[in-house]
């Protein structure tokens, strides 16, 4: 699975943020997104999603390739953690969440009502979906908000184990995972100001 | 995405899912008609088609601007959208989580107030059966609308302004059907309009809600 990215520009709320965004993501290895806040990351990875189309440029892969996570992890307060994993694991067409169950240390709170989950928990949870999905391409981003040293390890040993097998992922965070990584900053592909002319946000 | 569906139906039977909110409102609003209007029982069966349908359309639209907020707050209406069931199947099954939480009790509901208005003993089956054919539109339009206004704050009041002129076409039909039926005049006609009506919002209104969505997302 190869993700190729040329040329891309997006922009968030009609204005143009990022412009020229160019990278290759190989099967087997992880990319990092850099740059300071509000430079456009979260733009960046939800136009790849296909959340919403880009203003110009070339994304190889399609989105159906990828598992995009947010800093929503879209969790359901009153299911239980079992519950929550084995719906994402039927919309997906997968079956199975012992795994992801087992990897991110959910076995123990299986039976527990999500909204009596700590913030952590939580976040742990919403990270084990994208083991559910049976996607190659992993689209994350700030996995690691509200996580501690324990369970950003716990994640970087699922992201290792996803990226030796063959996946791939694209990571927006400001802190180090303990794997190995490229990093790419894209404060260089800041857009500069100008009008957007003809384009329609809506209709694009 | 029958996933989607029971997922749903599950919160909504769970603490403050809501279910049996629309039901509650639907009795309270018919039962304080009586009330309101005086106990003369041929001034309320005279009345009775209207507000039975009238009370089921305003109970209808009390849970719709919850079909797709709860989904954007938390983040799954992302996730969905990224998922691979087509975002225009993710509607259908919400409006149909939708249906099976209001309208269909509603249509179970109706004949028990239908007593409380002093109903023709002929209209009965007509009120279950306009009722049957007509809150599946309800259900659907209101869909639409929450597809509309998902995201924005205070959604709850523009979408009631915006799904209620929308109400119009199925209310006329629904409550000429009972009131024919109570008149033992024919009743071919509202009912095809009813059913078709139901039909075309069922058929078109998917694609146009799913659009909205994907523009609401961005």
């Amino acid at each position: 699975m190869e993700l190729t990215v040329q040329d891309l520009a997006c922009a968030r709320g009609g204005v143009p943020v990022l412009e020229g965004v160019g990278f290759t993501l190989r099967g087997g290895r992880a990319l990092l997104l850099r740059g300071p806040n509000g430079i456009g990351k979260t733009t960046l990875l939800r136009t790849l999603a296909g959340l919403q189309p880009p203003l110009a440029g070339r994304i190889s892969a399609p989105p159906e390739t990828m598992a995009y996570a947010a800093h929503a992890d879209g969790l359901k307060a009153t299911l239980t953690v079992e519950e929550n994993l084995r719906f994402w694991a039927r919309v997906f067409g997968t079956r199975g969440i012992d795994r992801a169950l087992d990897e991110f240390a959910l076995r123990d709170l299986a039976q527990r009502q999500a909204q009596n989950l700590s913030a952590g928990q939580k976040r742990r949870l919403g990270l084990a979906r994208l083991l559910v999905t049976g996607r190659p391409i992993w689209v994350l981003d700030e996995p690691t908000v509200s996580l501690d040293t324990a369970s950003v390890a716990l994640f970087g040993q699922a992201v290792a184990r996803h990226l030796r097998g063959g996946g791939a992922a694209l990571i927006a965070t400001h802190i180090h995972l303990g794997f190995e990584a490229e990093e790419l900053d894209v404060t260089p592909f800041k857009a500069k100001p100008r009008a957007l002319g003809h384009f329609d946000e809506a209709f694009a | 995405m029958i996933a989607l569906l029971s997922r749903d139906l599950a919160l909504a039977i769970r603490a403050g899912g809501g279910f049996g909110l629309g039901l509650a409102f639907f009795l309270i609003v018919v039962v304080l008609v009586p009330f309101g209007v005086g106990p003369e029982s041929t001034i309320l069966s005279v009345i009775a088609p209207g507000i039975l349908w009238v009370g089921a359309l305003l109970a209808c639209l009390l849970s719709l601007d919850r079909i797709f907020a709860l989904d954007y707050e938390d983040g799954s209406l992302d996730l969905l959208a990224t998922a691979p069931i087509p975002l225009e199947g993710v509607v259908a099954m919400k409006a149909a989580a939708h249906w099976v939480t209001t309208g269909l009790p509603l249509t179970l509901a109706a004949p028990g107030l239908g007593l409380l208005m002093n109903l023709e003993p002929a209209a009965y089956g007509w009120l279950v059966l306009s009722l049957a054919l007509g809150t599946p539109a309800l259900s659907m339009i209101g869909t639409f609308g929450a597809a509309l206004t998902v995201g924005l704050k205070r959604g709850g009041l523009l979408l009631s302004l915006l799904v209620l002129p929308l109400y119009v076409p199925t209310l006329i039909f629904g409550a000429e059907t009972v009131g024919r039926g109570a008149d033992g005049l024919a009743t071919t006609t509202p009912v095809l309009m009813l059913a078709g009506i139901t039909l075309a919002t069922l058929a078109l209104l998917p694609f146009a809600a799913a659009a909205a969505i994907r523009i609401n997302l961005r």
